[in-house]
């Protein structure tokens, strides 16, 4: 797979719908994970695996690839979706995440999965890591670019800083994060318990470069990442505005779906829904039967 | 017994790593703003374009070299021990250790014979922490020759290691064609009666109370122990059947160190009566580090008074 495939805006479109209904079905399989903040970065991961980024899946380990790391190790079963669709393994590998002996574990994991570039999970160390392989590959003379997905509520980790701090100083304008900003982290919405507004003003105080978008607009995710690539001598950083749970309307900013799977017919319902049919989980919600949350 | 002061290890550090630099390109290394006390200046003097210094940040730090590992460099990192351990923990967990990463952690200023600074920057947990993350080799060398040989085969292996320096001047107790290799124990005095098992500093110490011992009629075996994880498991049982009892030193918190781990094997292979001469769970202070090493009993005389007890 190279950079150069010609894909569309609404095929981009389809597959973040595809992606979509495989994080229901893997986590409602799983019975456990984060479908909040899996589904809030599709568009990001759609736009990197099917567009952005230049990989091989028949060879993950190819020297002149690209690389991306999920610093927000939560949201994995996305990129394993994106993983499996792109051809890096079998799709009914898929329905074995968190299960005993599964390559798909709750967080990134190398060990078991060689194909990623990082074990995630505690958060605020993937830019740091990302910032390292960045490193290294301009040391190396590549012309590669290194992405890291991160999130608003692990902006609250200092790491985060320091490594902006490190990259915005060292000119480091191979490496973008795309930010997650979905509002929300487990214990509730980002501006109740650590507003990181000015959130655009930060990076750029770090000397990032930063742009903010339309999370959603897998177009507008494009676009920025290309807009990224011709600004030199700054790291990148896409401030993504998204909504937890984006895609199954009683998941969206409804933070009780932060960490806890939909049950098979909370499954049945989103399934409908991400086809373009959400009358299946109106009627489950007015029979009680899907969990509500407050904003 | 003759004493005769060597190098600082950080010295032999800074002198090994930038010979490593002049045969490996792949070597670059990070430090948090303590190179001209690390010693890895010496490096960054001679190889500017491989050298960091990624601030007063021992988090990013210890993430940076998880990311140069990955993109397949082999980063020796550095710090005072406590700052890189403490500071930096959960990035050697899950940057370094859960990954198995090819990190070299290389720390100085182990142990409280740094002296005057006091408690903060006084490392006494350090190996108790590193030998808890699964995949980590960790050595506390005794003199220059042991530390140039340990910091050299560190960039031969794969995977992490982790090595404590010290801050004054080590007695210097082998030749520079000494060979040494981690997990290999060195059996310096072959005695009958004790084994004493000691890292570090505490090396020599260990030397001038076998000698003292000897005087009166009690003859100690010591085994420079450099490195702790992997415990040379087989000279230590070896010793233990030998001589009947064993006293460990070293310039350590008590638990999870050293002592700890010798303490480990033998219970479960072969159980003598033990002592463990090392920091008793308190933090040290501000004073010259002799005085230091002789308020918190890390003397050739407390190691006597330690064999009297085991024996």
């Amino acid at each position: 797979m190279t950079t150069t495939l010609p894909v569309s805006t609404e095929q981009l479109q389809q597959i973040a719908k595809q992606i979509r209904k495989e994080i229901i079905l893997m986590l409602t399989a799983s019975g456990s994970g984060h479908p909040g903040g899996s589904l809030s970065m599709v568009e990001m991961i759609t736009a990197l695996f099917f567009s952005a980024m230049k990989h091989d899946p028949k060879n993950p380990k190819w020297e002149d690839r690209d690389r991306f790391i999920l610093s927000k190790g939560h949201g994995c079963p996305a990129v394993y979706a994106a993983m499996a669709m792109t051809g890096y393994f079998p799709k009914e590998l898929l329905l074995t995440l968190r299960k005993l002996g599964s390559p798909l574990q709750g967080h990134p994991d190398t060990r078991f999965m060689p194909a990623l570039e990082a074990c995630t999970g505690s958060l605020g160390q993937g830019l740091s890591i990302a910032c390292g392989i960045a490193l290294a590959a301009r040391m190396d003379n590549k012309d590669t670019w290194t992405y890291c997905l991160t999130s608003d509520g692990e902006s609250e980790e200092g790491q985060v800083w320091e490594a902006a701090g490190f990259a915005g100083f060292h000119k480091m304008d191979h490496l973008i994060a795309l930010l997650d900003y979905n509002k929300f982290q487990l214990d509730g919405p980002v501006k109740n318990i650590l507003d990181p507004e000015p959130f655009k003003a930060k990076w750029e105080a770090f000397r990032w470069h930063a742009q903010e978008i339309d999370g959603h607009d897998v177009g507008q995710v494009v676009e920025a990442i290309e807009k990224a690539k011709s600004v030199k001598g700054q790291p990148h950083v896409i401030i993504c505005n998204t909504i937890k749970g984006k895609g199954v309307s009683f998941m969206e900013n409804n933070n009780y779906f932060h960490g806890v799977a939909p049950t098979a017919e909370e499954a049945k319902a989103a399934l409908a829904e991400i086809d373009g049919d959400p009358s299946l989980s109106e009627a489950l919600i007015v029979a009680g039967k899907i969990k509500k949350g407050g904003k | 017994m003759e004493i005769t002061l060597g190098l600082a290890t950080r010295d032999a550090y800074g002198q090994a790593l930038t010979e490593l630099g002049r045969k490996n390109k792949q070597i670059v290394v990070l430090d948090g703003d303590l190179a001209s006390s690390t010693r890895t200046g010496m490096f960054a003097k001679e190889f500017p374009e491989r050298f960091f210094n990624a601030g007063i940040a021992e988090t990013n730090l210890v993430g940076l070299a998880g990311g140069l590992a990955q993109g397949g460099k082999i980063p020796f990192i550095s710090s005072f021990a406590c700052f890189m351990v403490c500071k930096g923990y959960d990035q050697l967990r899950m940057a370094v250790a859960v990954p198995h990463l090819n990190v070299k952690v290389v720390t100085s200023h182990g142990g409280i014979s740094i002296g005057e600074d006091g408690a903060s920057q006084q490392s006494i947990e350090d190996v108790g922490l590193m030998v808890t993350l699964p995949g980590f080799i960790v050595a506390v060398p005794s003199d220059e020759h042991c530390t140039r040989a340990l910091v050299t085969q560190a960039a031969e292996i794969e995977g992490p290691v982790y090595i404590r320096t010290g801050r004054p001047k080590a007695p210097i107790l082998y030749t520079a064609d000494e060979k040494f290799q981690f997990g290999k124990g060195k059996l310096i005095s072959k005695g009958t009666d004790v084994t004493i098992v000691a890292n570090g500093l505490l090396v020599a110490e260990a030397l001038v109370a076998a000698d003292e011992l000897e005087k009166e009629g009690i003859s100690a075996s010591v085994i420079d122990m450099h490195t702790i994880k992997p415990l040379d498991e087989e000279l230590l049982i070896a010793q233990a059947k030998a001589t009947g009892a064993v006293v460990t030193a070293e310039e350590h918190q008590v638990w999870g160190g050293l002592g700890a781990a010798v303490a480990q094997c033998l219970s479960k292979n072969y159980p003598v009566p033990m002592q463990f001469v090392a920091i008793q769970d308190t933090y040290a202070e501000s004073a010259k580090p002799e005085e230091l090493m002789k308020k918190y009993g890390l003397t050739s005389q407390k190691i006597i008074e330690a064999v009297k007890k085991v024996l």
